[in-house]
């Protein structure tokens, strides 16, 4: 099975190099329902498994507030009627969308998000 | 917006009533221009409470508006820019800075000043009064070189002051009265004398009948001398004796002001000079002046009604007042000194408690008119009501003050209260107004209802009443109200813990699919953690992601994203055989030490990766986890007690162990913490502990519901001399009791605080076992401490759980880089971010 997600506001740019589909880990490295950490492309990766609706998403690790990595350790969950996929930085508790990168607890924070793609068996960011 | 063809208000004043006057106005109409000249250098701010000022509030807290508001609303301030002159005739003031400002109407809010009495000596250093911040600021600064420090007068203010002494460090001030018991407007001298027990137990020293002569000392205060030739040794005095009006400016100007101060008014609050008002306490309207706030208010009503050609007018005001005074309720209420023969009284005196309630009724015991109460205060507001709206009496009334014997509450509820009653007497809010908002705007909470009607902004000793109206109304529209944990659940946390009982499910996914929706959040998924923990005693690292970071990782997250350590060590007890290995744990994987206040070691800056390593090292050496990350008991921390200490009275230590081991691992809404003293120096300081435990001659005080932290409270006492079986049974009820019914993220004191019925109500819970739920409360203790399992133990042992203890997945051995330290002292330390 192969999905796509639209979670894609700022394409990968890398220093020095060009992005494309990179091989990130194994899907069941990331916990259901939850998040965990890749290095790549020099970059710091956070990959969510919404394992409930099928569904993953990826952005930059750094939580923007204080400059921490540490959003992949992060409670995940939805917001609204419209169910935004969403991260909790375990630090203070601001909260990201995992679609638009937007801060949802009304600050002016916003963090890079990445395309994700899942095949057999394999996460692929676009990085 | 031009505001120059408006009609121009000035304000002279700037207090809680001359901020009031300017938000009616502002509210009622745009149709004046606004300006406000006050004296002291800040915006309004709440006068009534300003000895939260010395409890941690700060000036910005007490402020009454917003910033910015003034600039929003278009009314120009001039703060630090007192009016000098009023030129009637030309109908401009002339201020301080120069400013010449012309006015259609002038309202003087110029408020009191503390009255000091003509005494000798009264200028000398460290003599002060209790009134502005700034009067506050230097009480403060002179307090810290003070010893004997002496409030003068006893009413109202003059306890709020000792109040503020003593939050000061200042220990056993006195207060000193001029009349033959305290609050002498307020209170009779029976409700005196228990207020005098009670405050005397809180550390205050109260002198009665004290005519004071003279102020001695050198240049800064030593003594007082009194009348009856007895003098007291003082290096600090604060005055607080009454208020005198600030009338100077009206006397100034030529207008009328009575015999003995206050600016005179008729029922328009209008002046001799038609163009001026006069509102607040420098005002002396129907024939007295009122120094409370509420009454402020409605003068302002009265003004704003004038000049909106109303008709509103001021006969007198309700002085009944609630107040807690150093932690004593106080209330009066209604005509509370009448007596035989024009009407009956009822008084009910317990001085075991401290509690004193009195009411006068009709002869007839048809009607309520009014009464004291003291040390119990909880029924003024429907008191209060019943006086206000002539409700009719229950058969007995003496119900009204005893509580009822039958079970149901005694008298009216507040649901049957008539709709005009006020509720809200410093907003004019009514009965009706708040069933309305609720009904017909969907406010369901006080500070919905504080945004929607302002009931509760101002004193807010309204508050409780509020909130029963609110939970009132809805349950007659017929809901239930509920305190839902968030937008993912329609539950309580009890709700949704007695589902998960009954239903006997064990994970969040099963949760969510049966009774919530969406993905879940940050809030619910630890609070469904930390109940399915508490049900079933699982580990919690079956369901790692529903956990926060902390609990998921097993360890406490810190600045740069390292994790702290923090083995157990019961009762605070460690053998150097252990200390070593502390040492050498800390010095391989370079971490941080540092003692932590519950007696135990801290080892900060552990890379993700080295935790299961370290916990091998720790475990293998006989440590287990400390439990510092979770919502779980943390430490019984205890003093030496008899094993060593020559004034201990039990073993202290093998009692806090005994503890700490039977509760460690629960998990609970909150954190919690114990304390073992093995007397009653009190060493381990157990009365800021969710339990304490003292040594008495005869076995173990216990208290509960105490905490430090930003609001620290003392624990209650809950049973006396009970041995130590006792203690575990009653602690093991008390846990399972606040386990099973808090909300997400309360501490002992916080449930306590709401619950009804307070700490009368939880003794006879857990000693009375009222609920009749105590035995089985016990087993299910018992099968929760039966299953304890070190979680850390587990980790290590099992390696897929180990496995998950990484940075990056996709590079297990590989640190996270942005890891660094700086140094300090010889050890680590975060770098700043």
């Amino acid at each position: 099975m192969e999905t796509n997600t639209t979670s894609y506001n700022k394409p990968g740019a890398t220093a020095g190099t060009a992005p494309k589909w990179r091989f990130a880990c194994q899907v069941e490295d990331i916990p259901s329902d939850g998040g965990a950490c890749v290095s790549l492309a020099g970059e710091q990766i956070a990959i969510f498994n919404f394992s409930r609706r099928g569904q993953w998403y990826a952005t930059e690790n750094r939580c923007p507030h204080k400059q921490q990595m540490a959003l992949s350790r992060g409670m995940t969950g939805s917001m609204g009627e419209q169910c935004e996929p969403k991260v909790a930085c375990p630090f203070h508790k601001k909260t990201f969308s995992l679609v638009t990168g937007e801060c949802l607890t009304g600050e002016d924070y916003k963090i890079r998000t990445y395309p994700v793609k899942v095949k057999e068996g394999k996460l692929y960011i676009w990085v | 917006m031009s505001a120059s063809n408006k009609p121009v208000v000035v304000v002279i004043g700037n207090g809680m009533v001359g901020h009031k006057f300017c938000e009616r106005l502002m509210a009622a109409t745009s149709s004046f221009r606004i300006i406000v000249f006050g004296e002291e250098p800040r915006p309004a701010y709440d006068r009534v409470h300003l000895s939260e000022y010395f409890n941690g509030k700060s000036a910005h807290d007490l402020s009454l508006s917003m910033a910015g508001w003034f600039d929003e609303q278009d009314v120009e301030l001039h703060i630090g820019d007192p009016v000098r002159e009023i030129d009637r005739s030309a109908r401009v003031v002339h201020s301080r800075k120069g400013i010449v400002q012309p006015y259609d109407m002038l309202v003087l809010a110029t408020g009191s000043a503390a009255f000091v009495p003509d005494i000798s000596g009264i200028e000398k250093k460290g003599v002060f009064v209790y009134r502005t911040i700034e009067d506050l600021d230097l009480i403060r600064e002179y307090a810290k070189g003070a010893r004997n420090a002496a409030v003068m007068g006893g009413g109202l203010l003059g306890l709020e002051a000792a109040k503020a002494l003593l939050d000061l460090g200042i220990s056993n001030p006195y207060v000193i009265e001029f009349a033959s018991r305290l609050m002498p407007r307020q209170i009779d001298s029976a409700g005196s004398h228990i207020l005098e027990t009670r405050l005397k137990k809180l550390g205050l020293q109260i002198l009665l009948n004290k005519s004071t002569l003279a102020v001695e000392g050198g240049e800064g205060i030593h003594a007082l001398r009194f009348a009856d030739d007895t003098s007291l040794d003082l290096d600090m005095l604060v005055i607080s004796a009454g208020i005198r009006p600030r009338d100077e400016l009206a006397r100034l100007a030529g207008l009328q002001v009575g015999t003995r101060g206050g600016i005179l008014v008729n029922e328009k609050m209008q002046t001799n000079d038609p163009h001026i008002f006069a509102i607040g306490e420098c005002a002396l309207a129907a024939g007295m002046i009122y120094g409370l706030v509420a009454p402020g208010y409605e003068m302002a009503d009265v003004v704003v009604s004038q000049l909106t050609e109303g008709n509103k007018t001021f006969t007198g005001f309700d002085m009944s007042t609630k107040l807690k005074l150093i932690g004593v309720d106080v209330a009066s209420f209604g005509d509370a000194f009448i007596s035989d023969p024009d009407s009956r009284t009822i008084v009910f005196e317990d001085r075991h408690k401290g509690i004193y309630k009195r009411i006068n009724i009709t002869s007839d015991g048809t009607r309520l008119l009014g009464g004291i109460l003291i040390g119990d205060a909880a029924a003024y507001n429907i008191l209060l009501q019943t006086v206000n709206n002539r409700l009719p009496l229950p058969p007995d009334p003496e119900d009204l003050v005893l509580g009822s014997r039958g079970g149901a509450a005694a008298g009216a509820g507040v649901m049957d209260l008539p709709d005009e009653a006020l509720i809200c007497s410093c907003e004019s809010v009514t009965k009706a107004a708040i069933c309305t908002a609720v009904t017909e705007k969907g406010v369901e909470t006080v500070e919905g209802m504080k945004k929607c009607t302002k009931a509760g902004t101002g004193c807010g000793g309204c508050v409780p009443l509020v909130k029963d109206l609110i939970a009132g109304t809805l349950k007659a529209n017929g809901r239930y109200i509920r305190n839902v944990i968030c937008e993912h659940f329609d539950q309580s946390r009890q709700e949704l813990l007695d589902l998960i009982k009954l239903h006997e499910v064990k994970t969040y996914d099963e949760v969510l699919g049966r009774w919530g929706k969406g993905d879940g959040c940050e809030v619910c998924k630890p609070a469904v953690a930390s109940i399915l923990a508490s049900c079933w005693n699982d580990n919690i690292q079956k369901q790692p992601v529903i956990q926060d970071s902390n609990d998921r990782f097993l360890a406490n997250i810190q600045k740069g994203g390292t994790y702290s350590v923090v083995p157990r060590i019961p009762g605070g007890e460690i053998t150097p055989e252990k200390l070593i290995v502390l040492g050498k744990v800390a010095r391989k994987y370079n971490l941080y030490t540092k003692i932590t206040g519950g007696q135990r070691i801290d080892l900060f800056g552990a890379h993700v990766g080295d935790l299961p390593d370290i916990w091998e090292e720790l475990i293998e050496a006989g440590f287990e986890s400390g439990h510092a990350y979770g919502k779980a008991l943390r430490t019984v921390k205890s003093c030496v007690g008899s094993t060593w200490c020559r004034f201990g009275l039990h073993d202290s230590v093998s009692f806090a162990i005994e503890v700490e081991e039977r509760y460690r691992g629960i998990r609970a809404p909150h954190k919690l913490k114990g304390g073992v003293s093995g007397c009653i120096r009190e060493c381990a300081e157990a009365q800021s502990k969710d339990f304490g435990i003292i040594a008495t001659e005869k076995g173990w005080n216990l208290y509960v519901c105490g905490n430090g932290g930003s609001k620290p409270q003392h624990a209650q006492l809950l049973a006396t001399d009970i041995d130590s079986a006792a203690v575990i049974r009653y602690l093991d009820r008390f846990l399972m009791f606040y386990i099973l019914t808090a909300d997400p993220l309360t501490r002992t004191a916080t449930w306590l605080n709401k619950m009804e019925g307070g700490m009368s109500y939880l003794k006879n819970v857990v000693v009375e076992d009222s609920l009749g739920m105590a035995a089985h409360w016990e087993a299910e203790m018992q099968t929760l401490v039966n299953s304890y399992k070190c979680e850390w133990k587990e980790v290590v042992e099992d390696p897929a759980l180990r496995q998950r203890f990484v940075h990056f997945v996709n590079a297990p051995r590989k640190k996270d880089p942005s890891v660094t330290f700086d140094n300090m002292r010889g050890q680590i330390k975060a770098k700043e971010w």
